[in-house]
C-alpha cells in the first residue's frame, strides 16, 4: 500500500512537472464543494467566489470545480485535481479536513486550503469567516426596529458558531436597548424549509416582530413578509424573497480572499496560514440596509465601519454570562480560541442552552 | 392562550400534516397491494421540483399540482417497471429511487433556485371564512387540504367498500390465490404503485407551492421517510394515517410554539417529542386491540406468474 502511494506520488509529480512546464503562465485552481452550486446557499456562495476570481484574473488562471462531493469520498476528488496540474486547491467543507490533509502530504508541491477546519500543514492553510461581527450589527438594527422589543431567533444546532452568533446578536441589541428580549427556537436542522417556516410562525405568534435565523432557507423570511414583520437574509442577499420585510442580509463573500491567495501563489509569497477574517477582510459582507429609518441605517453603517477599523470589538468586556458571572473582564477582549469554542449565553438571553 | 392563537396553531398543524398525509396515503395503497416502495422521498422531491417549475412557468398553481402528480407517477412507473415487471428487489429499487429522485430533482429545479411565487390560493367563503375561532381553520385552508381530505374519503371507500378495493387487498394478501382466480396481479400492482407515486408527487408539490412557496434542492428534508413510517403507524388504515399525520405534524408544531413561549426545556428534547408521541401512540394502540393491524401478507414479495 505504501509503495503504491509512493509510486502514485512519483507519477503525479512527474505529470505535474510536465504540465507546469506547459502552462507556465496559467495557474490552475481547483475547488471542491460539498453541495450543488445551485443550492443558493453555502456552496453557491463559494462558487460565486470562484467566478469572481476567474473574472479578476481572466485568462491568467484556469478554475475547475467539483460539486456535490461526499465528505467521506473526497480524497479522490482532491487527488484528481492535484494530478491534473492544479497548483492551488480549495476544499470548502469542514468534513473534507482529513482527506484533504492526506492528499496535501502526498503532493507537497501543491498548495491546499481548507475552509472552517483547524488542521494545518506546510502546504495546507485554513480559512473561515467571523460571521458573528455581522450578527452584532443585526442585533443593533433589530433593537431599533422592533416595536415589541422582542426578536425571534431560529437556531440550528447548539455549536459554538451558532452560540457566538446569538451572543453577538444580543450584545448588539443590548447596546441599543438593555431590556431587549430574545426568543430562541431550535429546529435541529440546517435546512428544512417547512420546519423553519413553522418556527417563524410560532415566534411571530408569540410576539416577535423581527425574525433572525441561523438556518439556510428563505422560508423564515417569507413568513416574516407574510406576517408584516421584519427579518434578515442568510448566506446570500435574500431581498427578493421578502422585499418589504428584509432589513439586511449576512452574506458570505469568499471572492476577495480567493483572489488574494491566488496572487500570493503567483508571487511566490504563499505561506501556510490560519485566516479568520470578518467584515474588514471582506469575507463577511452586509447586504443593503433596507426598510429602516435613516437614523437606524446610519447607526448600522457606523457600527460596520467601526468594526472594520477595529474601534468596536464584539466580544470586548465587560460581558456577563447568563447567570451573572463574569464572562469577559472589563478592558479585556475574548481571545479567538474562546470565541471558537463558545458555549455559554450572555446575560439577558432567556433560553436554556442545549448542552 | 386565546381562541385566535389556538386557531393559528391549528392552521399551522394542518399545513404541516398535509404533505405527510398525502404521501402516506399513496404509499398505503401501494403497500396494500403488496409492494413496498421506499422511494417516497425521491418521488416527493420530484413533485416539489416539477410542481414549482411548472407553476412558475405557467403562473398556475393547478398546473403545478398536476405536474407534481405527473412527475411522482412517472417516478413510480420506473419503480413499477423494475419491481413488478422485472421482479427486482423492492427494497433496493426503492432506495435507488430516492437517491435518483434527489439528484434528478436538483437538475429539474436548477433553473428555479432563488425564485419565489405567491402561496397557493386559499378557500374564501364570505361570512364563513371570517367566523371567529374556527372560520380560517374549517373554511379558509388552501385547496390542497380539501383535496387531501377528499382523497382520504375516496381511498377509504374504495379500499373497504368496492370490488376494486377487494381485488387490491386480495393481491396484497395472497397473490398466488388472486392469480389463480384470474386477477391480473401485476396490472393491479402497477396501478397501485402509480397511485402512490401520484400522491407523493402531490405531497411534494404542496411543499413547494403552498407550505414554503419556493424551490430548493432536498427541500422535502426527510418527509418521505416519515410518511413511510406513518403507514406502519396507521396499521395500513387510511383514517389512522390521517390521525398519525395530524399527531406528528401537531407535535412538531406544538414543540416549536412551546420553545417560542419559553417553556425552558432543551431544544433537542423538544425536537424528539413528535417521535416520542408517535411511539407512545403505537404502544397504546397495540394495547387496545391486538388484531388492529391489517399488514398485507405479501408485502415486499415479488410476484412471478410462471412459478
Amino acid at each position: 500500500m505504501r509503495d503504491w502511494v509512493k509510486g502514485a506520488a512519483v507519477v503525479a509529480l512527474a505529470a505535474m512537472a510536465g504540465s507546469a512546464a506547459r502552462a507556465e503562465d496559467k495557474l490552475k485552481v481547483g475547488f471542491v464543494y460539498v453541495g450543488p452550486v445551485g443550492d443558493f446557499g453555502y456552496s453557491y456562495q463559494h462558487d460565486q467566489g470562484r467566478q469572481f476570481l476567474q473574472k479578476q484574473f481572466g485568462d491568467k488562471v484556469e478554475t475547475t470545480f467539483l460539486e456535490n462531493v461526499a465528505e467521506n469520498d473526497s480524497q479522490r476528488a482532491f487527488e484528481q485535481l492535484a494530478r491534473s496540474g492544479h497548483k492551488l486547491i480549495f476544499g470548502t467543507s469542514f468534513g473534507f479536513m482529513d482527506p484533504e490533509l492526506k492528499v496535501a502530504k502526498q503532493f507537497p508541491g501543491v498548495k491546499f486550503e481548507h475552509a472552517t477546519g483547524y488542521k494545518l500543514a506546510p502546504n495546507l492553510s485554513t480559512y473561515s469567516a467571523r460571521f458573528y461581527e455581522g450578527r452584532y450589527i443585526m442585533g443593533e438594527i433589530a433593537a431599533k426596529v422592533s416595536k415589541n422589543h422582542t426578536v425571534g431567533y431560529i437556531a440550528s444546532f447548539p455549536i459554538p458558531e451558532v452560540v457566538s452568533g446569538i451572543d453577538a446578536f444580543m450584545l448588539g441589541a443590548q447596546k441599543v436597548d438593555p431590556n431587549f428580549k430574545i426568543k430562541i427556537v431550535w429546529v435541529n436542522s440546517w435546512f428544512d424549509p417547512g420546519k423553519e417556516a413553522d418556527a417563524a410562525k410560532a415566534l411571530i405568534a408569540q410576539g416577535a416582530d423581527v425574525i433572525a435565523q441561523h438556518t439556510d432557507s428563505a422560508a423564515p423570511l417569507q413568513e416574516a413578509e407574510k406576517a408584516g414583520v421584519h427579518g434578515f437574509g442568510q448566506s446570500s442577499d435574500m431581498a427578493k424573497f421578502a422585499p418589504k420585510a428584509i432589513l439586511t442580509s449576512l452574506e458570505d463573500n469568499w471572492g476577495p480572499y480567493y483572489v488574494g491567495e491566488v496572487k500570493a501563489v503567483m508571487d511566490g509569497t504563499w505561506k501556510s496560514h490560519d485566516t479568520w477574517g470578518g467584515l474588514a477582510a471582506g469575507m463577511v459582507v452586509m447586504g443593503p440596509y433596507e426598510n429602516m429609518p435613516a437614523d437606524v441605517k446610519a447607526m448600522a453603517e457606523q457600527t460596520e465601519a467601526d468594526i472594520k477599523s477595529g474601534k468596536v470589538k464584539v466580544f470586548a468586556g465587560p460581558i456577563a454570562k447568563q447567570d451573572g458571572s463574569v464572562g469577559v473582564k472589563p478592558g479585556e477582549v475574548m481571545p479567538d480560541k474562546e470565541i471558537l469554542g463558545l458555549n455559554w449565553y450572555v446575560k439577558g438571553v432567556d433560553d436554556k442552552l442545549p448542552q | 392562550m386565546n381562541g385566535e392563537m389556538a386557531q393559528l396553531i391549528l392552521v399551522t398543524v394542518v399545513t404541516a400534516a398535509t404533505p405527510l398525509f398525502l404521501a402516506a396515503l399513496g404509499e398505503l395503497v401501494a403497500e396494500r397491494s403488496g409492494v413496498l416502495n421506499l422511494g417516497v422521498e425521491g418521488m416527493m422531491v420530484m413533485g416539489a421540483a416539477g410542481g414549482f417549475a411548472a407553476a412558475y412557468v405557467t403562473g398556475s398553481t393547478l398546473v403545478g399540482a398536476l405536474a407534481g402528480i405527473a412527475l411522482g407517477a412517472l417516478m413510480a412507473l420506473l419503480f413499477a417497471l423494475l419491481t413488478v415487471v422485472f421482479a427486482v428487489s423492492q427494497v433496493a429499487s426503492g432506495l435507488a429511487l430516492t437517491i435518483f429522485g434527489l439528484g434528478l430533482s436538483g437538475l429539474v429545479g436548477s433553473g428555479f433556485v432563488g425564485l419565489k411565487r405567491d402561496p397557493a390560493p386559499h378557500l374564501s367563503i364570505p361570512g364563513l371564512t371570517d367566523l371567529p375561532g374556527v372560520g380560517r381553520l374549517v373554511f379558509g385552508e388552501d385547496y390542497f387540504v380539501y383535496a387531501a381530505l377528499a382523497l382520504a374519503v375516496l381511498v377509504s371507500f374504495v379500499l373497504g367498500r368496492t370490488r376494486a378495493g377487494l381485488v387490491l387487498r386480495a393481491v396484497g394478501d395472497n397473490h398466488g390465490s388472486a392469480h389463480a382466480l384470474g386477477v391480473p396481479v401485476r396490472r393491479v400492482r402497477i396501478l397501485a404503485v402509480l397511485f402512490g407515486g401520484a400522491c407523493a408527487g402531490l405531497g411534494g408539490a404542496y411543499l413547494s407551492l403552498a407550505y414554503t412557496p419556493f424551490w430548493s434542492p432536498e427541500m422535502t428534508a426527510g418527509r418521505g421517510w416519515i410518511a413511510l413510517a406513518l403507514v406502519v403507524f396507521a396499521s395500513w388504515r387510511p383514517w389512522r394515517a390521517l390521525g398519525g399525520a395530524v399527531l406528528f405534524g401537531g407535535a412538531t408544531v406544538l414543540q416549536l410554539h412551546a420553545q417560542a413561549f419559553g417553556i425552558g426545556l432543551p431544544g433537542q428534547f423538544m425536537s424528539a417529542i413528535p417521535y416520542l408521541a408517535t411511539v407512545l401512540a403505537l404502544v397504546l394502540l397495540s394495547l387496545r386491540r391486538r388484531a388492529g393491524s391489517v399488514a398485507p401478507a405479501m408485502l415486499g414479495t415479488a410476484f412471478v406468474p410462471d412459478r
